[in-house]
């Protein structure tokens, strides 16, 4: 079970990183499947061709911007459906990942990477890793809260909230809307990087419907823990991606074939988003985050 | 200040639908200048508050904001020179996000925002001052959505946030025409006040006669995209909305909208 929260701490640098661009900028990014493994990818082939492991991680990140701000221009300058941007940039990364990794599949198991020393060690599956990821995933939380509190984090907040006005002030909303989606992909291709290293290998088909990992965290943690102010709502996404992993893992446990997980997480998923329009559960108290959560026009926070 | 020179517009051009918007119009607003602009329906009013913001390119002419020539600029660009109030009062907002925070989003109109807060202990004491000239009560509650707030105080506050950084150009697009009597007389008023300490330069489209009379120093008439009828500050206040209704009345065949009549 430490081993799921563990996880469920990584995932969540993706997880904000998704929170980002479907709550902050109402913009349902599709791009993470792909970015994700880009970031694996990337971090992987530097660290097997020895470049320090910090180095290959940040390389990870700044290969997740590009990637977003690829989707961006696909979307803004080229007035390509939002979706359809996403898709687009996700498949053609799928090519890209496997020139970059050479392989369908690329080991790092004896190679030195950020998780060795945890390793060595023996941290992993205690505590003490626990808090290392925890103040990781933390540490990553503040700098959203911060940067959507400065003025061109205000403006992007705008953006994704009122187009026409935040314009009349004089912000480019393309330009947002492309430093939002670089921003955030960077984040998941970060969380890929660190992935493939704590799971020691980075893997073409690792991104996989991760996008529904990252709705899902981001949907369940705002409708439990609430989202009325941006503070409380990147806690709630960090917190949603761990249940998210151990709800997995319990279904794991259960007997149910791993296999099956993505239809499970998508059925999660379709629950989470159908659940809260039905009166009987409306009338729930506890559940009216959950509908503010989800109806698009709610506290987005 | 505003200089707005032989300019067409036309929709939907080349299909049966199209429409010419505006017919060559000039206009000249001097520096303080508070122009009211009234027309009936398809009169170009709304088309030429558009052609100022960028929000719409002219087909030919020129818009000229101070000396400088914005007519290529996009509507971002040039909102450093603009401050907007729109008929919606949902529109010149930002509901999820706190009444300091919009504020903030104003404060910074057409500069380069950095990754400096976006809300300070100083900025914060200057919107608190701010919001008082509103008589609102919302400089205690700075911290609401803006998404609670009623049409009125959303409409207040867009004024304010239009107005308060100081534009060269201020363009009010039937900015009272959703609110009840009550909230758009407060409005109003708010409007002629903040004109008059700024000195704003001032474009204001409405459908209240009465209002285009009251408000400004200058009122003009639109029909069918050409300026038929332009009150400098003496001639307006020897008018009176019969007297402009006999000028509708002159142009043949023009349909008066419905809003206008009941007025």
């Amino acid at each position: 079970m430490i081993v799921a929260v563990e996880l469920g701490l990584i995932y969540a640098i993706m997880a904000l990183g998704v929170y980002l661009t479907f709550r902050i900028l109402n913009f349902p990014d599709l791009t993470v499947d792909g970015s994700f493994t880009t970031g694996a990818a990337v971090a992987s082939i530097m660290i097997i061709n020895g470049a320090p492991p910090v180095l290959s991680t940040v390389a990870a990140f700044g290969a997740g911007l590009v990637a977003g701000w690829i989707t961006g221009i696909l979307h803004t300058k080229g007035k390509i459906n939002g979706l359809l941007a996403g898709i687009l940039t996700m498949i053609a990364l799928y090519s890209i990942n496997l020139r970059i990794m050479g392989k369908a599949n690329l080991p790092l198991l004896r190679e030195d990477t950020l998780i060795t020393p945890l390793r060595d060690a023996g941290l992993l599956g205690t505590v003490g890793a626990l808090i290392v990821f925890g103040l990781l995933a933390l540490a990553v939380k503040f700098i959203i809260d911060w940067f959507l509190h400065t003025d061109l984090g205000l403006a992007m907040q705008a953006t994704g909230d009122n187009e026409e006005m935040i314009r009349s002030f004089g912000v480019s909303t393309d330009r947002m809307k492309i430093l939002g989606l670089a921003l955030s992909n960077g984040l998941v291709a970060l969380c890929g990087a660190l992935i493939a290293q704590y799971q020691g290998f980075a893997d073409i088909g690792m991104g996989i419907g991760l996008i529904l990992a990252g709705l899902a965290s981001v949907i369940i943690g705002q409708a439990i823990f609430g989202s009325r102010v941006i503070v409380v709502a990147t806690l709630a996404v960090v917190l949603g991606s761990v249940l998210y992993r151990v709800v997995i893992q319990l279904a794991l446990q259960a007997g149910l074939n791993p296999n099956d997980m993505k239809l499970i997480s998508a059925v999660l998923v379709v629950i989470a988003l159908v659940l809260p329009q039905w009166k009987v559960f409306r009338r729930i108290g506890g559940l009216s985050n959950m509908k503010k959560a989800l109806s698009g026009t709610g506290a987005r926070g | 200040m505003l200089e707005i020179t032989n300019v067409h517009k036309t929709f939907f051009a080349g299909t049966v639908n199209e429409r010419a918007a505006l017919q060559d119009i000039n206009l000249s607003l001097a520096a303080g200048e508070f122009v009211t602009v009234i027309g009936s329906n398809g009169a170009g009013k709304s088309t030429i508050l558009n052609i100022t913001s960028g929000k719409l390119r002219p087909d030919t002419g020129t818009v000229t904001i101070d000396g400088t020539d914005v007519t290529r600029l996009a509507d971002y660009s040039r909102a450093r020179f603009i401050g907007r109030v729109f008929q919606d009062p949902m529109a010149g907002t930002s509901p999820d996000m706190t009444i300091e925070q919009n504020l903030a989003i104003a404060y910074e109109r057409g500069k380069n925002r950095g990754l400096r807060p976006g809300v300070t202990r100083k900025k914060r004491e200057f919107f608190q001052e701010e919001l008082k000239s509103l008589e609102l009560g919302l400089e205690n509650r700075l911290k609401a959505k803006v998404g609670l707030l009623s049409g009125g105080q959303r409409q207040a506050l867009s004024l304010l946030m239009a107005t308060f950084s100081g534009p060269k150009i201020l363009l009010l697009d039937e900015h009272t025409a959703a609110l009840d009597p009550q909230r758009a007389e407060l409005v109003s008023r708010l409007t002629a006040e903040v004109v008059e300490r700024h000195g704003l330069t001032t474009l204001m489209v409405t459908h209240n006669m009465e209002q285009a009379l009251r408000l400004g120093t200058r009122l003009i008439m639109m029909h069918e995209g050409r300026i038929i009828l332009d009150l400098d500050q003496r001639q307006k206040e020897k008018t009176t909305v019969p007297d402009l209704l006999h000028e509708f009345e002159k142009i043949k065949g023009a349909a008066l909208d419905d809003r206008t009549m009941l007025q």
